[in-house]
């Protein structure tokens, strides 16, 4: 789960981790109102889960409040491309916080290595810009130390790293306990990435945390009360119903509606559509029991999306047996109208059961295929192109 | 011969009095696994069809000789179960549980390593190997006994492979899951050592996903030390960045954890990869054929 700017900031603050205040806002006018009590100049930030908001117009600097209220104006509503074709995400929050006098741009991280299963501490003296371009122009700029699970990550092995990195002399001590503290942060709150860029040092020569990106280990919410109200909120319709109803649910643009067991065979179903020349609207797996509430909830879930216009029902029965959702299919279709073509593919356990029983109820718009590539096949060539 | 799971398996599974626990575990035991004992903390002295509870892994090890665990805890005890486990005197332990916090893992990944307890998972399906012992959730009827070793990081779509395998006449030495999680006991090149080890396997099947990068280490892995034939598959092409799919660990985090890189990764190292399930196990029963 990716944290917002400011809920990144709310847990930088919660540690001790120096920040600039700030407020949040959703409407135009609640912007200008928390520009006036915060005073110019100051910053307007897009609050969306995505680098490369500054470049996108994301970020504006207001001088007065004509200024506050024009940029909140062009900044909420506005659609955010990531640096790697994600989203687009809309701007639904601004956070508007006091300007700074920047003096020095560094950046540091503390994120999971998976790897070497262990914590990777990494700063540089390039800061305020695409870290990922930095490491490759000049790998020598990005000091990289794992931190050892079973030592503590003490404020001398902070410091040795951010004296590797070149900060400067003065920021050093500042630096490296804001470093120990996001590894604090790591531990504390199960965030498996936390990055700070750019860290900057200020004309009066404080170390202060600019801009926040946080990643929380969705595993852990049970112990945290206060992400877990975050993770609640869900943007999207689809995702929110299929969070409502415990699927899991990725929306995708396609409109080829997916349904699986599993999540490596669901991962698979969409290669194998995206490779019959189709485009997936969706990645649900139903999970091992896929019984037929299961099934109901999940068709509804894809019918949902407006865009979809045919499903594939991919399942390899192993537990699971194969009678036991067709059975499911039945029931569902009974329950609710599709509307669009259903193609069935049920392979594995009890699946000639299965595949009799959907014989025999004779659904209208169902289609059964033996093999997962002619399944594909099929329902792409009745799906159409999307539209 | 086998890897992990065998004749020698003397199973204690954690968390046998459980719903799940309890239909698996006697599952794996009508498999014909050797299941000595349950444990659940406070129900020592019971027992669940005739196979003794203990309150500890360590008395399921003292008392009733469990050498293999099996954890079937739910999420936010099982990493306390897993080191548990790791203390009791155990060699293995196959940890089924999904959901555990991924910094939990962190110190039980480091702590099993240290006193060097081999650790399957967790969230993974386990361990079969056929004719011998199925230690987890893994439907055993797709799968007969044979050379090839499966290794992966997924549950249905490894049945969907290893039931292509069987149709094509071909069995397996062993099935490895190793589990969707970020941080797991024993990635590929763990099990790809085993097979490589084990007489007999022939030929290995190979089975990855989007997130990480154990699939270009295991690439690297291969091209250095593995002789045998490595053939694999990667799920993903179609996954957007930056959102999970299914599994923890399944996720392209900025422009790294593609299916593509890991599929060049392996290409790159003379590792066939097939386009889909069909393929790879297609391709991978034709090897066999042809070597």
């Amino acid at each position: 789960m990716d944290l917002l700017e400011y809920q990144g900031k709310q847990l930088f603050a919660k540690h001790g981790i120096p920040v600039p205040s700030g407020e949040v806002a959703d409407t135009v006018d609640e912007a200008v109102a928390a520009a006036e009590r915060i005073g110019y100049s100051c910053a307007i930030k897009a609050q969306v889960l995505i680098g490369g908001r500054g470049k996108a117009g994301g970020i504006k600097i207001a001088q007065n409040a004509d200024e506050a209220r024009a940029h909140a104006d062009a900044i909420l509503g506005m659609d955010i491309v990531g640096p790697h074709g994600e989203g687009p995400f809309r701007v639904d929050q601004v956070w508007i916080e006091g300007g700074s006098e920047i003096a020095e741009e560094y950046y540091a991280s503390v994120i999971l290595d998976r790897g070497e299963k262990k914590l990777l501490a990494m700063v540089s003296a390039k800061g305020g810009m695409d870290i990922e371009a930095v490491a490759a122009e000049d790998p020598d700029a990005l000091v990289k130390r794992h931190i050892e699970p079973t030592r503590d990550f003490d404020a001398a092995a902070a410091r040795a790293i951010v004296a590797d990195a070149g900060l400067a002399e003065d920021a050093l001590d500042e630096a490296a306990e804001v470093l120990v503290k996001l590894e604090e942060v790591a531990r504390e709150e199960d965030a498996t990435l936390i990055e700070v860029n750019p860290l900057i040092v200020t004309a009066g020569r404080d170390v202060v945390a600019l801009d926040s990106k946080v990643t929380i280990d969705g595993n852990s919410l049970f112990r945290h009360q206060d992400l877990a109200e975050i993770a609640d909120t869900v943007d999207d319709l689809q995702e929110q119903m299929a969070k409502e109803k415990g699927l899991t649910y990725v929306k995708l643009d396609g409109n080829v509606g997916i349904l699986a067991n599993g999540a490596g065979l669901c991962m698979s179903t969409l290669d194998v559509v995206a490779q019959a020349g189709g485009r997936p609207a969706n990645f649900l797996d139903a999970g091992g029991g896929s019984k037929a509430e299961a099934i109901v909830n999940a068709l509804e879930v894809i019918k949902s999306d407006q865009k979809v216009t045919a499903i594939l029902f991919n399942i390899f029965g192993g537990i699971t047996r194969c009678d036991e959702i067709a059975n499911g299919i039945v029931t569902a279709s009974g329950q609710i109208d599709l509307g669009v073509p259903l193609v069935v593919r049920l392979d594995g356990t009890n699946s000639e059961e299965g595949l009799r029983i959907l014989a025999e109820a004779d659904l209208p718009n169902l289609h059964q295929e033996k093999t997962m590539l002619d399944a594909a096949r099929r329902v792409v060539e009745l799906a159409g192109s999307a539209s | 011969m086998s890897i992990i799971v065998g004749e020698n398996t003397k199973l204690a599974v954690s968390g046998l009095t459980g719903r799940e626990g309890s239909f698996h575990g006697l599952r794996n035991k009508a498999y014909g696994t050797d299941l000595v004992a349950g444990v659940t903390p406070g129900k020592g002295g019971q027992d669940v069809e005739g196979v003794p509870v203990f309150d500890t892994i360590s008395d399921a090890v003292t008392v009733a000789g469990a050498n293999t665990s099996m954890i079937f805890v739910p999420a936010r005890f099982a990493a306390a179960a897993i080191d548990e486990a790791i203390d009791s005197g155990v060699e293995t332990v196959i940890a089924i549980t999904e959901g555990i916090p991924v910094l939990d893992m962190l110190s039980t990944y480091w702590k099993a390593k240290e006193a060097g307890v081999r650790l399957i998972g967790p969230n993974c399906p386990g361990v079969l190997s056929p004719g011998k012992a199925n230690v987890g959730i893994i439907p055993a009827q797709f799968f007969d006994p044979g050379p090839i070793g499966v290794v992966s990081k997924s549950g249905t779509l490894t049945y969907q492979i290893g039931n292509e395998l069987k149709q094509a006449g071909t069995g397996n030495s062993s099935i490895v899951g190793i589990g969707g999680d970020p941080i797991v006991g024993s990635d590929f090149i763990d099990i790809l050592k085993l097979y490589e080890a084990d007489p007999e396997t022939e030929l290995i099947v190979m089975v990855g996903e989007i997130g990480g990068d154990a699939e270009e280490r295991a690439a690297e892995f291969i091209a250095a030390e593995v002789s045998k034939p490595v053939v694999a598959y990667i799920a993903g092409f179609t996954a957007p960045p930056g959102k999970q799919m299914g599994h923890a660990g399944a996720i392209i985090s900025g422009s790294s954890g593609t299916a593509q890189a890991k599929k060049d990764a392996l290409e790159a190292k003379g590792v066939r990869v097939g386009e889909s399930p069909t393929e790879t196990a297609a391709i991978a029963a034709e090897m066999l054929r042809s070597s």
